[in-house]
Parts: structure tokens; sequence; C-alpha cells
């Protein structure tokens, strides 16, 4: 396990791989308790597949993932059970239950592994809920909802146990500038004030420069971190074109004519 | 991990009451989403109990809280506000004072957020229930012509209809349901044949068995459970594929491409079950005559028996009509299922209903089609 303390999730040689096709190839990193961690890169270099690793719906080809000192990679059974309840999980497109109210979905966990009563779930679920500035929905169908509120009734069904780590996988994709520039500010909050520690895959740039403590950067071509640190610092001082296109939306061409 | 948490420890609470009617919670221990339940009750068991004037938790004991923990501190004040009591809050660790603040507290006193509001009074029920009846036969209505339509007009222009769709479906649905249909033909027949031989022997008519077989089966049965059994099914394929396009809105891609859903994706498949039914019905007839010719022989009657038998009372009229019914199926299979499909609405059980609608409704139309032939036939003498 990591020495120092403040490494919540440690990725250690890791490679995953669809059948034969190696997706990603050897990667290492950490991520720091508390912070805000961007996994991001074009379409198609492997981001989702990593976080979904990361959560344990994969088996990696090869390497381990720690969470909290625990790999798992390796957890079975009751140990497993015990990590996930560590980390929540908003998924890109919610992922809510459709069959129950938006309410019903953040009591679920709660109604499995705790012994809370029905009164309490309720409140607890009500306050997730408000938290993400869904009051005065609870009663809704996430048929019902738009697509910012699924997004963000989803995260609030993440954090239904008050876990450690968030992951979120895309969680401004296909929403407007304003309700995704909302999402932002409501992450950064959550982070602020609860101590949670985020992982977020993304795209999108005003999100990565407005949430993003550090940054990992995926390549398609070496199927490996290309980059890594603060976003502003590597969009001003990253020498690999990749990089370069990426954090200034620009195209092969566009790159030429500028040099 | 595990020693980590152990370092805390459970949560407890400790009640004592003053004279002035106050009351004060020394809430201790560590307070998270799996401990506070255990001390949930015990404390607004003790607010409730003695109603005081002043309610003071003192969190001073209070090692780590979550958002859970705040949860039990916000429902005491709730539980002391409400009864218009007073309510404070002592020695909060700076940390656990922030979480607290970031819930407001108003929203959450506030009764929670409801979906739909309750429908009306029992007259706007039945008035409602009423309309949406008369509005889904409009649609069955409606539906039909265009089908009908699309058929006419396939007719006309046979080289506009997407003849390899036609045949993907004929594969599906018919050669794909070949062995079912056999299967269940073969026993049924089995069945009637073998339950009406019983009393039949006592009068020493089991040769009639034989008459019987082929007259329920080519009148009746054959086309019947032939029918039935596609409709299970092809009937409910047709309303998931169409339902599943429904919610990925492919039939609106295909309406703002211009082309009509039902010319586009019903009009094949009516034509498909439309051309396979009859013929399935010809199978499905002979396995159910096959299904009595087992009952026959073991009552030790010959092959040769059997089919003069049936030769003699089975006529092609008999055949041919149970055949034309077929083609109204065929139809009612096809066009039930589409329009389930189509009426898809949104959600995850959408698909799934859809596919029930289509199967249950089909079996009713199918009975009260088969019921209107009868009559029709009976006064037709055939």
């Amino acid at each position: 396990m990591s020495d120092r303390k403040d490494v919540i999730i440690e990725v250690k040689d890791f490679t995953a791989k669809y059948g034969d096709t190696v997706i990603i190839d050897d990667i290492s990193f950490e991520v720091i308790k508390g912070e805000i961690f961007v996994i991001l890169g074009g379409s198609g270099c492997g981001k989702s597949t990593l976080l979904k690793h990361m959560i344990g719906l994969y088996k990696p080809a090869r390497g381990n993932i720690i969470i909290k000192g625990e790999d798992i990679t390796k957890a079975e059974g009751r140990d497993r059970i015990d990590l996930l309840k560590k980390i929540g999980v908003a998924y890109q497109l919610g992922a809510l239950f459709g069959s129950m109210t938006v309410l019903e979905n953040v009591m679920l966990p709660l109604e499995e592994y705790t012994d809370l009563s029905r009164d309490a779930r309720h409140l607890i679920g009500r306050m997730k809920l408000a938290l993400v500035g869904l009051e005065g929905s609870e009663g809704k169908m996430p048929s019902e909802l738009s697509g910012g509120m699924i997004k963000r009734a989803a995260l609030a069904r993440a954090m239904a146990l008050d876990p450690e780590v968030l992951f979120l996988d895309e969680p401004s994709a296909g929403l407007d500038p304003i309700t995704s520039a909302e999402l932002d500010q409501l992450i950064i909050q959550l982070s602020r004030s609860l101590g949670v520690t985020f992982v977020v895959v993304t795209h999108e740039l005003n999100s990565i420069y407005t949430i993003a403590d550090r940054v990992i950067m995926l390549d398609k071509s070496t199927k490996n971190i290309i980059a890594a640190g603060d976003p502003e610092y590597l969009r001003d001082n990253s020498t690999i074109p990749v990089v370069q296109k990426f954090f200034r939306r620009q195209t092969d061409e566009q790159l030429g004519a500028q040099n | 991990m595990k020693d980590h948490e152990a370092a805390f420890s459970p949560p407890s609470v400790e009640a004592s009451k003053d004279q002035d009617n106050t009351l004060v919670l020394k809430i201790k221990g560590r307070l998270d989403v799996y401990s506070t339940g255990k001390i949930w009750k015990d404390s607004s068991y003790e607010l409730e109990k003695s109603t005081p004037r002043k309610l003071i938790i003192n969190g001073e004991g209070i090692e780590y809280c979550d958002a859970s923990g705040i949860a039990l501190l916000i429902e005491l004040r709730l539980i002391q506000e409400k009864k218009g009591g007073v309510f404070e809050l002592r020695g909060l660790s700076e940390d656990n004072e922030r979480l607290y603040k970031l819930f407001n507290f108003d929203l959450l006193a506030k009764p929670e957020g409801e979906g739909k509001p309750p429908s009306g009074n029992i007259v706007e029920r039945v008035g409602k229930t009423s309309w949406e009846m008369l509005e889904e036969l409009r649609v069955h209505i409606y539906f039909t012509g265009r089908v009908t339509f699309g058929l006419l007009t396939a007719a006309l222009n046979p080289f506009k209809i997407r003849w390899k769709e036609v045949f993907v479906t004929c594969e599906k649905f018919g050669a794909n349901s070949l062995f079912i249909i056999a299967l269940v033909n073969f026993l049924v027949g089995l069945v009637i044949a073998f339950q009406s031989a019983i009393p039949m022997q006592q009068y020493g008519a089991q040769i009639f068995v034989a008459d019987l077989i082929v007259i329920a089966y080519f009148k009746e049965l054959g086309p019947l459970m032939t029918a039935f059994v596609v409709n299970g099914r092809s009937g409910s394929a047709f309303a998931a594929e169409l339902g599943t396009m429904k919610v990925n809105e492919e039939l609106d891609a295909l309406d703002t491409m211009g082309l009509d859903p039902v010319n586009f994706l019903v009009v094949p498949k009516v034509l498909a079950a439309l051309f396979m039914l009859p013929l399935l019905t010809v199978f499905g007839n002979l396995f159910g005559l096959l299904g009595g010719l087992v009952v026959i022989l073991s009552m030790g009657f010959t092959f040769q028996t059997y089919i003069n038998q049936i030769t003699a009372s089975g006529t092609y009229t008999m055949l041919l009509a149970g055949l034309f019914k077929t083609l109204f199926f065929a139809v009612l299979i096809a066009g039930v299922g589409c329009l389930s499909g189509m009426r898809a609405s949104r959600g995850p059980s959408a698909v799934g209903d859809a596919a029930t609608t289509a199967v249950v409704t089909g079996i009713i139309l199918m009975i009260v089609v088969d019921g209107i032939f009868g009559v029709i036939y009976y006064i037709l003498g055939i």
C-alpha cells in the first residue's frame, strides 16, 4: 500500500484490453484525497474504460487499482461490497431507475445498506436532493426530469452513502452551457464543503479549467498518459502537439500555421 | 482501513432534563450513514417523550459526522420547531458546523414535492376513462385505414415495396416458428383426439374421432392455434422492435426524412404475415391431423381408415374457409404488434408494456374476428 497518507486511489502498472485490442497500455497514477481529478482525452482514448476499471466493473488485463488501501481488482464478495460502499458513481446518462421516483432512487442504497428508519432515510434523501438543488422534485419520476436534473439526481444518488470518492462519467455532456456551468459549481462546492474526492471523466474544456485540480490526459495512439498536471499550465506550457491541440481546440492546420 | 474506523467510538446519546423544561441531548461518537441509525430512534424518542420548551444539542463529543449525522440534527430541530419549541446547537466542531449550514433548513421544513397531482373525483375519472377509450378506438380505426391505404399503394407499386425486409421478416415470422407450430398443433391434436375418444368409445363411435379432428382443425383449431403461437412469438417481437425504435427516436427520424413509418416499417411486416400465416396454418393442420392419427392408430384402426374418414368429412371448402380467416389474423397480428410498438411511451418499461399490449390485444381481437367468421360461415352454410 502507499506510504503517503493523502493518496486515496493508486493505479499501478495498469493495462486494459478488450479481447486482443489494447486500450490502455501500462499506466500509473495517484489521486490525492480531496482533490478534483480529471481524466481527459479525445474520443476513443479509453477515458471511460479507465473509469469503469476504477469502479470495479471490469477486471484489468494487468495491474492494480488500490482505493483506500484495498485492491478493487482483487476484492471479492463481502470485501468488494464494503469497498464499493466507499465510492459513488454518477453515470453518463444518469442510470436512474425509471420505475422509482427521484427520492426512492436516492433512498435505495440507504435502504439496502443501513439500519436507518424510514423517516431518517426520507430526510437524508431529501437533504441529498436539496444539496444538488432538486428540492421540490422528490416525487417526480426520472422520465419527467430534464437532462440537467437527471445528472444532478444521479449525483445525489451517488452521494447517498456519503462516499469518500465520487466518480463522474462525463457530467456535463449533452447539457447547455448554463446548466453545465451550474453543475461544475456544484461539484466544486461539494468538493470543498464535504471534502469528497472527485474523479471526473470529461472532455469539456470549460469544465476542465473550472473544476480540475489536476488532470491526466490519455492518448489514443500511444495508449498512455501523455500529459499530467494543472490544466492551465498544460495549455500554456506543453510542447506536445496533441496536448496543445486539445487545450486550444485546434486542428493540425491551425497549429502548423501558428508555429 | 478497518483500524482507521475502529479508532472512532460508536455513537451514543445521553439525555438530561433541567428544571425549566429544557432537554439537553449529549451526542457522542461517530455519526456516519451506517451508525447514525442506532441512535436516531433513541434521540427522537427522548425528544417526543418529554416535549421540552427548549432543546439543547451538545455536540462536543461528536468525533466524526457526515451528512447523515447532520440529518439527525436537522430531524431533531424539525421535531422541536414543529411543536413550537426552541432549538439550540452547541459545541459543534468547525467542520461539522459548516456541513450543518450547507443544508437549507427552511426548504427541508417544507413538505416534500409531489409528482403528478392525484386525479379528480369519480365523475371526472369516469369521463376521462371513457374519453380515453374512444380515443383508443379512433387510433385503431385511423391506423387500420393507414395500413389498408399502405397495402393498396404497395399493391399498385410492387417495386416500391422493401422486398428484402419482407423476406427477412418472412424467415423470422414463418420459417423460424415452424417447429413450435408443428409441436403445439401435434400435441393439441393428440390431446383433443384422446379426450374425445374416451366418451365416444362408450357409443362405439371411436372412428368419428377422425371426423371430429379434421372438422375442428380445418375450421377452428388449426387457424387459431397457429395464430396464437405466432402472435405470442412475432406480435410481441414487432411491438418490441418498433417500441425500441420509438424510444430511440428512429421513428421521428423516418418522419423527418419524409418516409412514412407505416409504409416503411408496417407494410413489409403485414405483407410477410399475409404470406406466411396461411402457409403455417397448412402445416398446423397437418400436424394436428398427425396428432389425431396417433390416437386412431393406438385404438387399433389402420392408417387407410383414418385417411378415408378424413377425406370423407373434410372438404376443400372447409380448409379454404379456415385459411381465408388467417389472412385477417395475419393483418391483426402484424398490425396490432406494430401499432403497440409505435405508441410506446417513454421510460424503461415502455417496450415491455408495448409487447404485452400487442399480445393481449391481438388475442382478444382474433377471438372476436373468429366469432364473426363463425356466424358468417354458418349463414353461408360452410
